[in-house]
């Protein structure tokens, strides 16, 4: 296992800026959740570590040694695609081992064996090590995906959204699964996603890319609870923060231009009316979407609330983020 | 606008049954979910609304009119799918009065009613532009605005948001729910979400194997599942289950898990052998003093709450609670279950035991 350096990394494509001078650490034995939209930079991030892509500028390192030059098949890397992209003619079984009887490495059968015995046991496949791979389920083959990325014990796994074509009940066993494999065996994951549920729940550390630029590391709970703009605190939490002029409540510090409120720092039954506009029942948590002041606001309700379309309910903020003009946290 | 009933409908394909027999109702101006896995039949149930498959048996009234048997083009119905099928070589515009111009409207008449639609949707400023260079978000809001534009009698939609990323599918679903409050259309929405199904629809169907599971209001269905299936597909985490074995009599508001008596609503219908004891994770209370133990295994942090694993005797168990509680993996605690939220299963039928609690949602006709 490894940690994984970027320094000054940036890239375009034409004249689009891919990734922005993105340095970042991910620790030996860590497992790192980039996280943001569509364009903004985490699948680039991954193909610079694996060397499908080289930067423009900058270096990435593996376990301290620099990667410049490096093939991705010299880089002890291995990736996971969000599809899976199986040996169709193959079984299950000789898709796990194929990694293992590359020519260069020349692993004897019986560790060949109890390699992809141990794997197929981790993933739940153990009964379907015969047959051909085509005759899975969706689930059953990305699980094969990333047991054939397992089994070669690599340095660094990389993983571009494994988990987003399958169903939500399978990602949620299988976020699960992915958590505990990589506790248990202290590999170091570099993982792609835009599903905040995922960055949440697996990471250790979540890096926010915003338009190619690395804008906060941290903590899943860091992340959340001290985001440094607004861009960042708008992808973690659901309902989404709500931002309004920083005014609209009173008493906002110097240089405030928006207020930022998530559901927990909205108080209720105290301060100033605001107007029910929609009630939307999720089960477990009830969503109010209210109207203060000519503004919208989303918060949460008791999953039993009497409350009705067109009730007046008091708020007050509680604790809440300042941003400036430019979207930075100012308190 | 119409009210759809379905009765007794079923479809085969060869040997294979893609839905058994449906029978439910969809009232006028209702935002209608048909919601389950892949596979279940929900498709196959839209389609013959539609008119796409026709039924192999059993009626489909619109506007209480028997349609079961007539093709698509004589329902007066509207169908957006998950793929936006534009005429690539037309303006936005073009696109949308496209179907109106074949009815044989009018010019001046169609020029009117696409400038509505336009404003509705907020798209008036690229009714000139090629569809070639729009967003995901535009091409979508084009696509509805050809299907509203008829004013259909009904909207049927096949998963149109599935092909979008996580944050625009969110913005994109309240976009629907806030056009639907406004023309007030009855709408069909198929989807294998079960959030988007919660967060949309006035009603929803949940479908298995072609069976119809559930019908009713999102809360009831939450609250009081028909089935095991249901518990399990709604909700995130699912509901959990407890298996024990034992016997409950009709009258009695109480079970042993473990050895340890745990009080639920008052049971109307009893039984004897595998019982499966299902409980949100929402109304479960970490309490040192509770006599039913549980260890902690994990802990999810999600922001404003945190998914807590537990294992006990009778397997494991997903606890919601506040991420302000620090719970640390290792503990012994107590759990403490919320009587009047507990529905009891039969392990092996999968049917929810009728109690006071659930038999106005489950039995009431």
């Amino acid at each position: 296992m490894a940690d994984v350096t970027l320094k000054g990394v940036s890239k375009s494509f034409g004249e689009e800026t891919a990734l922005d001078n993105v340095t970042m650490t991910v620790p030996d034995g860590s497992f790192v959740v980039l996280l943001g939209p569509t364009g903004a930079g985490k699948t680039t991030t991954l193909r610079m570590v694996s060397g499908l892509d080289k930067p423009d500028t900058g270096c990435v390192m593996i376990g301290g040694r620099d990667m410049a030059g490096l093939m991705p098949a010299q880089r002890d890397v291995a990736m996971v695609f969000q599809q899976y992209s199986l040996y169709p003619h193959l079984t299950v079984r000789q898709n796990l081992e194929f990694p293992l009887k590359s020519p260069i490495l020349k692993t004897p059968q019986a560790e060949v064996d109890q390699k992809v015995g141990e794997v197929a046991e981790v993933l739940q496949i153990s009964h379907k090590l015969d047959n051909k791979a085509t005759a899975l389920s969706g689930g059953e083959m990305q699980r094969v995906s990333i047991g054939r990325a397992l089994v070669r014990n690599p340095s660094v796994y990389l993983m571009d959204e494994p988990l987003s074509s399958l169903d939500a009940k399978l990602r949620s066993d299988l976020r699960i699964e992915l958590k505990s494999i990589q506790a248990n065996s202290g590999a170091t994951l570099l993982y792609v996603t835009h599903d905040q549920i995922e960055a949440m729940t697996m990471a250790t550390h979540v890096g926010v890319l915003d338009h190619g630029k690395l804008v906060q590391f941290g903590t899943p709970r860091e992340i959340y609870e001290n985001p440094v703009s607004v861009y960042v605190a708008s992808r973690l939490g659901q309902p989404r923060i709500n931002v309004l002029p920083a005014d609209v409540f009173g008493g906002a510090p110097d240089g405030a231009a928006s207020i930022g409120l998530r559901p927990e720092h909205i108080v209720q039954g105290e301060g100033e009316g605001s107007v029910v506009t929609r009630i939307e029942h999720l089960g477990d948590q009830t969503r109010l979407h209210l109207e203060f002041k000519a503004h919208d606001l989303i918060t949460l309700a008791d999953a039993h609330t009497t409350l009705n379309e067109g009730d007046v309910v008091k708020i007050r903020p509680n604790k809440p983020y300042y941003f400036d003009a430019n979207g930075a946290r100012v308190a | 606008m119409a009210q759809i009933r379905i009765e007794n409908v079923r479809k085969d394909f060869g040997a294979f049954t893609a839905v058994q027999s449906s029978t439910f109702t969809i009232e006028d101006g209702e935002f209608f979910m048909l919601l389950g896995p892949s596979g279940c039949g929900k498709t196959t149930t839209l389609r013959m609304m539609a008119g796409l498959e026709l039924p192999t048996s059993g009626d489909i009234y619109i506007d209480g009119e028997e349609v079961g048997q007539k093709p698509a083009s004589q329902r007066d119905i509207a169908f957006v799918f998950q793929l936006f099928a534009l005429y690539p070589h037309m303006k936005v515009g073009k696109n949308i009065s496209y179907p109106l111009l074949s009815q044989g409207m009018p010019k001046a008449q169609v020029k009117k009613k696409v400038g509505e639609i336009a404003e509705i949707l907020g798209i008036t400023d690229i009714l000139n532009k090629p569809v070639g260079g729009l967003s995901g978000g535009d091409r979508q809001r084009v696509a509805l605005g050809r299907a509203i534009v008829r004013d259909p009698k009904a909207f049927f939609m096949d998963e149109p948001l599935g092909a979008l990323d996580a944050e625009f599918r969110e913005h994109m679903s309240e976009e629907l729910r806030a056009l639907h409050d406004r023309m007030n259309a009855t709408t069909v929405y198929v989807t294998h979400d079960q959030l988007e199904a919660m967060q949309m629809g006035d009603k929803i169907v949940v479908m298995n194997h072609g069976v119809v599971e559930q019908f009713g209001v999102p809360q009831d269905i939450y609250d009081w599942p028909a089935t095991k299936f249901v518990a399990q597909f709604i909700g995130s985490p699912p509901m959990n289950f407890l298996d024990f074995n034992g016997m409950v009599g009709t009258g009695s508001a109480e079970v042993y898990l473990n050895d340890v008596a745990v009080t639920v609503p008052e049971v109307r219908e009893g039984t004897n052998g595998g019982i499966t004891f299902g409980i949100r994770p929402e109304h479960v209370r970490l309490d040192d003093g509770a006599p039913y133990r549980g260890r902690v295994i994990a802990t999810e942090y999600l922001g404003t709450t945190q998914i807590v694993t537990l294992a006990t005797a009778n397997g494991p168990v997903k606890v919601r609670l506040s991420s302000a509680d620090r719970i640390n993996v290792g503990d012994q605690t107590g759990l403490q279950f919320d009587a009047r939220t507990i529905t009891l299963f039969n392990s092996e039928t999968g049917k929810a035991l009728k109690s006071e609690a659930n038999m106005e949602v489950l039995f009431n006709g």
